[in-house]
């Protein structure tokens, strides 16, 4: 065979192995943050379908596609389908540039456990889900109503002046790995666990979660569908499967932050005091462990946001501005000031 | 660039309504420029209803006003029945009105926590508010058969007698309390974003207070030392040591502390109550038809929600020619506008909450 059509093949196979996986995962997590809520309420949650309620996931999925498709009278049409739609395209796309793990030989050649392996990584990722505001302002401006509105516009507002204090307390692990590949950042973090830049950039990892966390759109940052001034926000006025795109791309994007943390601040797939590498396993093995680290990782950021949110109550519009422009950004700034001079003196 | 005033519906169906009002806000931007309150869509015509039932057949309508707290619309529908007639209910009677008033203070108390973190946005006390109120359902249930709307009280005193196993029910629960109160206060009462959401917000002057009429825990977060159970006593309360706690900030976050203070006094008046509960007759002999002479009678106590009067018109048949509900939830809504204007949006939604309101008892 050619060598550009296995290079095609092993291509569109990680694609759709990726997707896949991020989709799959994202519909668990419904279930599984509905059964971590009943936990925390001392409820059993969805416990019916299959057991533990394992096929909750497939019930809702088919009970969204099966719901009557409804479109306002007054929505501008085109806009109303273009939300969901554009939404959750943008949440999928950073993760072509995420790496689940090593690397596997298949076919004699050596693969990266990684859609693609880009120079600009986390740039391109910011990038992509700044754009993702945009599904979120379309969706609620075109459904025409006024609670739609106002959660498009805070979530807009919010999401700018979160990405400045997120995209600044990058900057300052940038200084420190020199590189923004995501693959390059997690090498820089393998040496040990105090190369970890949780250890590293304490202040800027909590700027950086907390800025995440607003970015995700999670309590206490959910004013963009605070339930209970705005019902739902955004989607108000979306049903069926167009509601159930902008709740999976939720999820999703909430996968995203917990990869982008565990990438960035928790060493990726590196296990403490373990060098994966000298252990004597086969290239395959420990490419596989290395996937199971990291998605251990990411899922257990993702129970933590679940569990914050069944805790927590919402901050207002006008304390979120204050803590992001006021609190946070100062903060970012700080940070990324004192490490520049660490890294100049060093 | 000025922004325009958006003009917002809020409700009928709206998941922080607390039932189907609705509310007309006018917002510029977030900022609250205007709130009007429109009543009416649970309007049963109860008052009407009323003047078509004997004196007995109306106390287990009276539970379908503040349907948290069915049994004090009971004890202030009958003190004033029992006022108009003139008899006297038998001590021991008394004492089982008080320790079940009390408990419905705490179920409506323990269900207003949860409803109002939950409109603030912490999810999880609503439940753990619930879980406690089930415990204190159990014992109604127990008690008269219903969960809900329970039909306690009699004309002249209580219909059967408390047996030890609803006794030990109370104590047991009396006993399990104080831990769960602490669970709530250790998720909210430190919390910063809750001291955020509710220090500063919805106040209200002691003067706005008492012209808006304003009455329960919202009028005592205020400074105003108001509680007619120890002001104007009935049914025994002046028997019982406990205090009337006040504050004198009068936003939510007063509010919030105020009404976790009176669990722990109804709590104190519960425990008293059942150690010093007097033997006797439960219920006095009341004539099976009712007819009561000519005469006008008000009546008021203090609901969890506030201040909860009757009035009573007689004629001389056995049904009343005229009650009147002085229902607090809807006395207390006037007080809405004041409390969140100049505020933000969200705040309305908060401020509505603090003032448990419900719309059984405002619509009638």
């Amino acid at each position: 065979m050619e060598e550009w059509i296995i290079d095609i093949l092993i291509s569109l196979a990680k694609t759709l192995a990726f997707f896949g996986v991020i989709l799959l995962w994202a519909a668990y997590i419904t279930l599984g943050e509905r059964r971590f809520a009943s936990f925390f309420q001392n409820r059993l949650g969805p416990n019916r379908a299959g057991i533990f309620g394992l096929l909750q996931p497939l019930a809702d999925g088919i009970k969204f596609m099966m719901k009557e498709e409804i479109i306002p009278k007054n929505a501008n049409r085109a806009f109303y389908l273009l939300g969901p739609t554009l939404f959750i395209t943008i949440a999928l796309i950073p993760w072509a540039a995420i790496p689940f793990g090593d690397t596997v030989v298949i076919a004699g050649r050596e693969v990266k456990l990684q859609i693609v392996d880009l120079n600009v990584g986390i740039l391109f990722m910011i990038a992509v889900s700044s754009i993702g505001v945009y599904g979120i302002m379309i969706g609620g401006w075109a459904s025409n109503n006024k609670y739609s509105l106002l959660g498009a516009i805070r979530s807009s507002a919010q999401l700018i002046s979160y990405e400045i204090t997120m995209g600044i307390a990058l900057a300052a692990v940038f200084l420190l790995s020199g590189s923004l590949s995501t693959r390059d950042i997690i090498i820089a973090q393998m040496q040990s666990p105090w190369h970890w830049n949780v250890f590293v950039q304490p202040l800027g990892f909590i700027v950086f979660f907390v800025s995440i966390l607003a970015e995700t759109n999670r309590v206490p940052f959910d004013l963009a569908e605070a339930e209970s001034e705005l019902i739902v926000g955004y989607h108000t006025e979306y049903g069926a499967f167009k509601f159930a795109m902008y709740m999976l791309s939720e999820y999703i994007n909430l996968i995203t932050a917990s990869a982008l943390i565990t990438l960035l601040y928790f060493g990726g797939w590196g296990i403490p005091f373990v060098d994966l590498g000298r252990l004597g396993l086969s290239v395959n093995l420990a490419g596989l462990i290395s996937v199971i680290v990291f998605l251990v990782k990411t899922g257990f950021f993702v129970f933590v946001f679940i569990w914050i949110r069944w805790t927590l109550p919402r901050f207002r519009y006008d304390q979120l501005m204050n803590l992001g422009w006021k609190i946070l950004l100062p903060l970012a700034l700080v940070n990324l000031f004192g490490t520049a001079v660490v890294a100049l003196l060093v | 660039m000025a922004f325009k005033e958006i003009l917002l519906n809020m409700g009928p169906q709206h998941p922080s309504t607390h039932g189907v009002l609705r509310l007309k806000v006018a917002l510029d931007n977030e900022v609250v420029m205007k709130v009007t309150p429109v009543l009416g869509y649970l309007h049963r015509g109860m008052e009407k209803l009323f003047e078509n039932r004997t004196y007995q057949q109306i106390t287990p309508l009276t539970d379908r006003f503040d349907y948290l707290a069915a049994i004090s619309n009971n004890l202030g529908y009958l003190l004033a029945v029992e006022k108009l007639m003139g008899i006297e209910v038998p001590k021991r009677a008394q004492y089982i009105r008080v320790i079940f008033t009390e408990l419905q203070r705490l179920a409506s108390h323990l269900a207003w926590v949860g409803f109002f973190a939950n409109d603030i946005g912490a999810m999880s006390v609503l439940l753990y508010g619930f879980i406690e109120r089930e415990d204190i359902l159990e014992i109604f249930e127990e008690y008269s058969g219903a969960r809900l709307t329970v039909h306690a009280f009699r004309v002249g005193g209580v219909p059967t007698d408390i047996n030890d196993k609803i006794i030990d029910m109370i104590n047991t629960f009396i006993l399990k309390l104080p831990k769960r109160i602490a669970d709530i206060e250790t998720l909210l009462t430190g919390n910063r974003i809750w001291k955020h959401r509710t220090i500063g917000v919805g106040v209200i002057s002691p003067e706005d207070a008492i012209s808006l009429g304003l009455t329960g825990p919202s009028l005592r977060s205020t400074g105003i030392k108001w509680d007619i159970r120890k002001d104007i006593p009935y049914s025994s309360y002046q028997d019982f040591q406990f205090e009337v706690p006040t504050s004198a900030n009068g936003d939510l976050y007063d509010r919030y502390v105020l009404r976790l203070e009176e669990i722990k006094q109804s709590m104190r008046i519960i425990r008293q109550a059942l150690d010093t509960l007097p033997q006797g007759e439960t219920l006095t002999k009341v004539p099976r038809v009712l007819k009561i002479a000519p005469g006008e009678v008000f009546h008021s106590i203090e609901a969890p929600k506030g201040e909860l009067g009757f009035y009573i018109k007689s004629n001389g048949t056995d049904k009343p020619e005229r009650v009147k509900m002085k229902s607090p939830s809807f006395i207390n809504m006037q007080s809405l506008e004041t409390m969140c204007l100049g505020n933000l949006f969200a705040d309305i939604v908060a401020v509505l909450g603090s003032l448990d309101i419900v719309l059984g008892e405002i619509d009638k």
